[in-house]
């Protein structure tokens, strides 16, 4: 699913209850509120939609994202945008014999996504990319 | 997300222009801004206002040497932004652990 070299986080995690109920608390707006943070989301394919952290001094708190895809009960995606980071989010629900196994990927941008972003965030992202690199050769 | 924004350092970085220039620097080592204008290919002026954005984010330093400035990357400055992504991955954890609760609560 991911571009190679594309830095994301990967987290996995089994619940003992079914994929339809993990559906519910990833897809209805006040039970994500309960776990994740406050929005306006809608379970709609490109549906524009916010969510809100705490704001801090140098951060408004808010998080600019768009989803991409509904696909009840497998799996769920949409951009995450706040601070220069453009990135996308993707939650992927397995079933199993008792209950489910959730899988949320936390990436950058893919060449295959038909949605609009700025130009910069190409570059942007190879220097997200080169970032390791950087850190290691650096001449100290 | 929390105390150390990388805010200052995504603006310094979010020209193209200066990011090479940068790279350019971590890869290579020092460099006078001469070599730094050939390497860019835009204006001296341009250059050094570039340079200044990038010092100002602490990103490089520089030194005089006669006529010549010459600049270096400054790693250090970077160390926020592998924070900010390391931050991601403890702020999911938490939030998929918030999940497991939420769902113990909820109706079937």
């Amino acid at each position: 699913m991911t571009e190679p070299n594309t830095q994301s986080v990967i987290l996995e995690k089994t619940f003992p209850h079914p994929p339809e109920k993990v559906w519910r608390a990833l897809t209805d707006p006040h039970l994500l509120a309960q776990w994740l943070l406050a929005n306006d989301f809608a379970p709609t394919p490109h549906h524009k939609f916010q969510f809100r952290a705490d704001p801090n001094p140098q951060w408004n708190g808010l998080i600019d994202c768009e989803v991409l895809l509904i696909d009840p009960p497998r799996q769920l995606s949409y951009t995450w945008s706040s601070l220069g980071l453009n990135s996308v989010v993707l939650f992927t629900l397995i079933p199993t014999e008792s209950g489910t196994h959730l899988r949320m990927e936390h990436s950058g941008f893919r060449p295959d996504q038909q949605f609009a972003f700025k130009g910069a965030s190409y570059g942007w992202r190879n220097f997200l990319n080169n970032l390791d690199r950087i850190l290691t050769e650096v001449p100290q | 997300m929390r105390s150390t924004s990388p805010n200052p350092l995504f603006r310094a970085l979010a020209d193209p222009t200066r990011r090479g220039l940068y790279e350019h620097l971590a890869l290579h080592g020092e460099q006078t801004v001469h070599a730094l204008t050939a390497f860019a290919g835009v204006s001296q002026p341009a250059v050094s206002k570039h340079l200044t954005i990038l010092k100002r984010a602490k990103l490089v330093q520089h030194r005089r040497d006669g006529r010549e400035t010459h600049y270096r990357a400054h790693p250090d400055a970077l160390s926020p932004l592998a924070d900010w992504l390391r931050h991601y991955s403890a702020f999911w954890q938490q939030r998929l652990n918030q999940l497991e609760f939420l769902l113990e609560r909820m109706n079937p």
